[in-house]
């Protein structure tokens, strides 16, 4: 099923560089999704959505003019590429002829959720509440969510690019609370990828299980201690330190405004050799992967940090041309009502040696920082801070009590320097990145890796 | 009305596909963005969008759908996928459409003078806003300048007749400025907002952006310490909105809330006073109905020191036995209705951010806080935020200070608030808020 013809396409990006452009653009989308969730014991706000649109950009020097419409009809996008080409001063160009469509990395969906009966995705947020509730009686509250999107894409470019890709994107999370005394503790968990309902089959419950689990150790926290300490930084969502603390520095529109501090250090050893990091878009059905970006290239797995060694930028096709290079395939956007910017994939670093208990034996006193709540990140200074949800102390070498109300502050140049260990349980997790007020699915990662100091914001006096 | 039309037509496919009840939200409007770079023009859009959203009932449950196209075939179809999803939630007996429909006056929503903005004359806007900001000393550079616009209508019409809608417009303008350079650059933010383009004041919003960049050139990480803190109005209604979200009584009653059976109960220091008003004539988020089509209108949420109630739409009404307070809100058409602030107010105080550092004492002014979704539980409110701002000695403003953390659990703040500013502004942080400048007597502070 194409979306746009790719003879309309072509008339299009005519119209859009009718007073001239660098180059023009034709985004349509049509998306469809369907989400429920269960809260307080109840299956509730079932809800399906079904949208279409285009957005024609013409970019002139360094300056974007775009329009989005919703909806494919032919007039629409005739009428909202004349509309932007008014925006450029010149004299009309014509559009190299579109290429055969590319499609880029496939990520296999063997069963498509729309399939599955929504009876069945009901069922199965009451199993996992069911579960949640079964892990003790101090649990009182779960909410489990469910949502399925299937996005399906072209891209037309005056540069004869032409590119389609279909996504299919599925996860369920659990939020579980648990109470005892006056005290109230929440855990959460999700799963999740570009991938279809076989993802769910085995063992959702987990999910939930997962959840309650954290909500009632939770329950025997202390304190959070204050001060500077060492910090083992747990797999799976503990990579969102890297995602805030390095990632977002490395995306070039930040960069190429020295809003980064890791603009003009490529090459420089930011890091112990022992580290390495990727942005990877093409990985196989991960949470963060795509077949092509929002501008047609494919995806595929950048090197950023080789060896402790600042590697590569990532770039959409506009801060690539700026710096003579091709485009990473990190061009991406939210939807067709967006611009693409340069936007991290699934972003981790690469399995070390290490296990985890001989990262954790090597601390006499210090945090075992398991998952996060969330992270911000200043790119232009690198300075982060970032919630601990699931975090316990370590003394003497070994795990010891649960901990609440952590928060590490810190700097990401200064953290990637006080890197000292990384272990090899590689594992990527599910999360969402905004930025400039845009929201894209972002697999973050790692395996555990510890840090010799961090300055951790606690709530103990 | 072409949109209080559509919305009918949905609303009558919805009954002929077997809804008890129905009711359909349409929106339309047309939005520009402007964003300055470095002095030039980097990007610019002018849009055109719109959208129907349907929650059709059975009995009581109720499902939901949403979608662009507005035609009699699409709005149908809608209607359908809406009555179907409806069966597979579960029974919920508050579940329905609220009992009494209606509007609240609420002048000035959409500004007559919106129109006489041309591109032109809203791209100059924002250029001037850059110059601005790049005008203050010890601004090495200007990330972005942006000033974005939308001119929108409304409409909502449900099975049991009501059928309403409105008009409304509102522009934007903000600047991301640095200060200093390696690793003493700071960043610092300027905004400002109106109902039409007019009510911005360019200079300002760009100065406002360099002087809060400038101000923390330097910082340093403080030693660690408890002490009198000052929120800035910015941080202020950051925190504001978290209070606000635990006041909505769904998160209430699924015990997500610490204020959970204290109504009527001491929360806070007398002399922070709060309420959510939705026929603010100035607030981004009025409107004469909410996304119900209840009547919206003002709500005492702290008073004396006590917690006076919380916000409710028709469904958590009903389950407290109360009336609504007009608080249903709606993201978009994309979202079914669910309790919300509309414009948290925070009432002004007597004195200005001057007499409120000089109460301090010896402690911080805030002036940014990071990472407030991750760092405060909602459930407990306790939390620890990442912050920036500067070291109060004597009584004045001394050093900038960076790398800290500020901890404390929400109520224990609310209850610490010695003095509240006269200084009070709209942010659009944390919802809609229009806060002053807050003086806590203790708060813990982590850096080294």
């Amino acid at each position: 099923v194409t979306l746009v013809d790719p003879e309309l396409a072509a008339r299009v990006l005519e119209r859009a560089l009718a007073r001239g452009g660098d180059m023009a653009e034709l985004y349509a989308e049509s998306r469809r999704g369907f989400g429920v969730s269960l809260d307080d014991g109840r299956v509730e706000r079932p809800q399906g959505g079904r949208e279409r649109g285009a957005c024609v950009r013409v970019v002139q020097g360094d300056s974007t003019y775009y329009g989005h419409v919703d909806g494919l009809a032919e007039e629409d996008l005739l009428r909202v590429a004349g509309s932007v080409s008014e925006a450029v001063r010149g004299d009309a160009r014509r559009p190299a002829a579109l290429s055969a469509i590319a499609t880029g990395t496939r990520h296999e969906v063997a069963v498509p959720p729309e399939e599955v009966g929504a009876a069945r995705k009901a069922d199965l947020l009451r199993a996992c509440d069911e579960r949640a509730r079964a892990a003790g009686p101090e649990v009182t509250q779960a909410r489990i969510g469910y949502a399925e999107s299937h996005r399906q894409v072209e891209i037309f470019g005056s540069d004869g690019r032409a590119a389609a890709d279909d996504r299919t994107r599925i996860r369920l999370s659990a939020q579980v609370v648990a109470r005892r005394d006056g005290r109230v503790e929440t855990g959460t968990d999700t799963r999740g990828g570009h991938a279809g309902w076989e993802l769910l089959e085995d063992d959702p419950g987990l999910v939930a299980d997962e959840a309650a689990r954290r909500a009632l150790t939770l329950l025997d926290a202390v304190d959070a201690p204050t001060g500077r300490l060492p910090v083992v930084v747990g797999n799976g969502f503990g990579g969102v330190l890297l995602h805030e603390a390095v990632g977002h520095g490395l995306e070039a529109d930040a960069v190429q405004k020295q809003a980064s501090v890791y603009a003009g250090r490529l090459g420089e050893q930011l890091a112990p050799s022992f580290v390495t990091a990727y942005d990877d878009g093409s990985r196989p059905n991960a949470w963060g992967s795509e077949g092509v970006d929002d501008e047609g290239t494919p995806t595929r797995r950048t090197t950023v940090i080789e060896d402790g060694r600042l590697t590569s930028y990532l770039y959409d096709l506009l801060s690539s041309r700026k710096d003579g290079v091709e485009s990473t395939g990190n061009g991406r956007r939210e939807s067709f009502r967006h611009l693409p910017v340069p936007r991290m994939t699934n972003t981790f670093f690469a399995p070390g040696e290490a296990t985890p208990e001989e990262l954790i034996a090597g601390v006499e006193r210090g945090l075992y920082a398991v998952s996060f709540g969330g992270g911000q990140v200043e790119p232009a200074t690198g300075d982060f801070v970032f919630g601990v949800s699931e975090g316990y102390l370590i003394e003497n070498g070994a795990v010891t009590a649960p901990v609440r109300g952590a928060t590490l502050v810190g700097n990401g140049i200064e953290a990637l320097r006080a890197l000292d260990g990384i272990a090899g349980d590689l594992e990527i997790a599910t999360g969402y990145c905004g930025k400039g007020g845009q929201t894209v699915p972002a697999g973050v990662g790692q395996p555990h890796v510890r840090i010799r100091e961090l300055t951790v914001g606690g709530t103990a006096s | 009305m072409r949109l209080e039309d559509a919305a009918r037509r949905a609303v009558e496919a919805a009954q002929a596909a077997g809804a008890s009840d129905s009711e359909a939200w349409a929106e339309e409007s047309t939005s520009r963005r402007v964003r300055v770079y470095a002095g030039e023009v980097e990007s610019l859009s002018d849009a055109g969008g719109r959208g129907i959203g349907v929650r059709a009932f059975a009995g009581t449950r109720s499902g939901y759908a949403y979608g662009t196209d507005l035609t009699d075939d699409g709005v149908a179809e809608l209607a359908r996928a809406a009555r179907e999803a409806a069966e597979v939630a579960d029974e919920d007996e508050y579940e329905g459409l609220p009992e009494r429909s209606g509007s609240s006056e609420v002048p000035g929503l959409a500004s007559a003078d919106f129109a006489d903005w041309s591109t032109e004359r809203v791209v100059e806007l924002a250029l001037a806003v850059d110059r601005a900001a790049r005008s203050v000393p010890d601004v090495t550079q200007v990330e972005n300048s942006v000033y974005s616009d939308a001119q929108g209508s409304v409409a909502l019409a449900n099975s049991r007749g009501f059928a309403a809608s409105y008009g409304a417009t509102q522009a934007w303008a903000y600047s991301s400025a640095f200060a200093g350079e390696g690793a003493d650059l700071m960043t610092g933010m300027g905004v400002g907002m109106g109902r039409d383009p007019g009510e911005l004041d360019p200079e300002a919003i760009g100065a406002e952006a360099g002087e809060r960049a400038r101000m923390l050139v330097g910082a340093r990480q403080p030693e660690s310490r408890r002490c009198p803190v000052v929120l800035d109005a910015f941080v202020a209604a950051s925190f504001m909105g978290f209070v606000g979200a635990m006041l909505s009584a769904d998160a209430v009653q699924r015990g997500r809330s610490l204020f959970a059976g204290r109504e009527g109960d001491e929360v806070a220091d007398p002399v922070l006073r709060l309420a959510d008003d939705g026929t603010d004539p100035e607030g981004p988020s009025s409107a004469p109905f909410d996304g119900e089509g209840s009547p919206t209108g003002r709500t005492g949420l702290i008073e004396g020191g006590r917690l006076l109630g919380f916000l409710y739409d028709s469904r958590t009404a009903r389950r407290a036995g109360r009336a609504t307070t007009g608080n249903a809100s709606r993201g978009s058409y994309r979202t079914p209705p669910s309790v919300g602030t509309t414009n948290l107010v925070v009432e002004g105080g007597e004195l200005a951010l001057e007499g409120l550092v000089a109460q301090a004492g010896d402690g911080l002014y805030v002036t940014e806080v990071a990472g407030l979704h991750s760092g405060v539980n909602p459930v407990s409110g306790t939390f620890s935020v990442g912050a920036a701002g500067i070291l109060i000695e004597n009584g004045r403003l001394a050093r900038p200070v960076r790398e800290l953390t500020i901890a404390s659990d929400l109520v224990s703040m609310l209850k610490s608030v010695s003095a509240v500013g006269s200084e009070v502004r709209w942010v659009p942080f944390g919802g809609s808020v229009k806060a002053p400048p807050v003086l806590v007597s203790e708060m813990a502070v982590s850096g080294s």
